[in-house]
């Protein structure tokens, strides 16, 4: 379980996470919307102790992720992330970028780590890609390939950050694809997304932000039926 | 028809001078590396303002003609009675030389390691040591590869300063021969053509691993 407890943070004098309170409960799939700068990604990076919080208190499991004592290492390889930016790790073939974590971090031998990274890149559709680097893949295999590398360290948690927003349009739904197959197979699972059909279709719950509030949150149905919150009636008509 | 005076034993003279021209190159490169890379991290890593008295000092070192720090290594040393002979002393300047221009060789590189691709790799667990060996490290000498070549082919050609320790290398060789022979002309076309033949295999070998990584 994720507890997000009246978290803060901001960046300079810009508070950009203004007392955030969610929790997401074990095969759970909770989507974050919300305009730019609502704080949306900013929460992603800080439940996975990228970023420090300045009050409030995030337990993954119970372990308080920016407590001192907390071997952050060890607590990342339960919470996998994937970013707007694949990241791929450019010198690496595709099988070394999802080799790569399991084998260092998680001390697997080589066999064993291929054949998980085999599985995940299978999974995710990029069985005939594993000698190739990353510069010969598109964006949305680059995206995928990251999704693999996440999930190659066998994460309780999944995070994903807005990860379809670099990729072309064409390349949108193989992504989503993935992502929906990821939900369908019980996994616990924070998406930050612009996608709102894609929201709507996997969520247990839609959380809007706004300006560093939570504004709502509620089921899908909910949610983009009968919004409350002013904002977020105004974001939907927006975007829709 | 062209003659010279020039004899077998005079070729010998020069590839000596050249052995000696490749030693201390080989020696002050590759300990000024090493201080390089050890201090690029610790600029990275402790910040520009932390940084700034190592920062200092290594600008003394870009900024001094190497010929003045010769003679002030070579003086200071006599003056602290370090006993070093003029191969170590002219070692230790050009390894501190290496090391200056090394160092922000390193700094650069491993600035243009995307943070977000570190990002990914802490992301993934992975501690600050196997994100510096198994992503910056491979990342950041590809970046810093054509730079190393040149800093390594302008310290060969700089080498040839040590002459005023009074080091035989491959240009003092040349001298001597000039000064014997009476042949300018030829025999610094020979001294020429000997540091080409040392420099051309390590432009080719960075020519060739750019081309291989260029294929990642």
């Amino acid at each position: 379980m994720i507890e997000i407890q009246n978290v803060r943070k901001s960046f300079g004098l810009l508070e950009v996470l203004k007392g955030i309170d969610l929790t997401v409960s074990k095969g759970e799939v909770v989507t974050v919307i919300g305009g730019s700068g609502s704080g949306k990604s900013t929460l992603l990076t800080c439940i996975n102790g990228l970023e420090p919080i300045d009050s409030g208190k995030i337990l993954v499991d119970g372990t308080e992720v920016h407590a001192k004592d907390t071997d952050l290492n060890k607590l990342r390889q339960k919470i996998g992330i994937v970013f707007q930016q694949w990241n791929a790790f450019p010198h690496l073939t595709v099988l070394e970028n999802v080799t790569l974590a399991p084998r260092k971090v998680l001390g697997l031998p080589k066999a064993e780590a291929e054949a998980i990274a085999v599985k995940q890149l299978t999974h995710v559709g990029l069985a005939d890609k594993l000698k190739d680097y990353p510069s010969r893949l598109s964006g949305g295999q680059q995206q995928r390939m990251a999704i693999a590398r996440a999930l190659a360290m066998s994460p309780d948690y999944m995070l994903f950050d807005e990860v379809t927003s670099a990729l072309d349009p064409q390349l949108v739904g193989e992504v989503l694809d993935t992502l929906r197959m990821l939900a369908s197979e019980g996994m616990t699972m924070i998406c930050v997304t612009h996608e709102m059909k894609f929201a709507r279709e996997v969520s247990d719950r839609v959380a809007f932000f706004h300006k560093g509030v939570m504004a709502e949150i509620a089921p899908p149905a909910q949610l983009f039926e009968s919004p409350q919150d002013i904002e977020l009636q105004k974001f939907l008509a927006a975007t829709h | 028809m062209f003659n010279t005076a020039m004899t077998m034993s005079d070729l010998m003279f020069l590839l000596k001078g050249a052995g000696m021209t490749l030693a201390v190159t080989g020696v002050s490169v590759a300990a000024g590396t090493v201080m390089g890379i050890l201090f690029g991290v610790i600029r990275v890593q402790i910040g520009p303002w932390w940084a700034a008295p190592l920062t200092f000092i290594l600008d003394i070192f870009r900024s001094v003609p190497l010929l003045i720090q010769l003679v002030l290594g070579n003086a200071f040393q006599s003056i602290a009675k370090l006993g070093w002979g003029p191969f170590t002393t002219s070692c230790v300047i050009l390894s501190l030389y290496t090391a200056a221009y090394c160092t922000e060789i390193v700094r650069g590189a491993i600035d243009a390691v995307p943070p977000t691709t570190r990002r990914a790799a802490r992301s993934l667990g992975m501690t600050w040591g196997q994100d510096m060996r198994h992503i910056v490290a491979p990342l950041a000498t590809r970046i810093a590869l054509p730079s190393w070549i040149g800093l390594t082919l302008g310290v060969m050609k700089d080498s040839s300063l040590v002459l005023w320790l009074g080091l035989i290398e491959l240009l003092r060789a040349s001298q001597i021969l000039v000064t014997r022979l009476q042949e300018p002309l030829f025999i610094l076309t020979v001294c020429g053509l000997i540091y080409f033949l040392l420099s051309f295999p390590v432009a080719r070998l960075g020519g060739y691993l750019e081309k291989r990584w260029s294929n990642d």
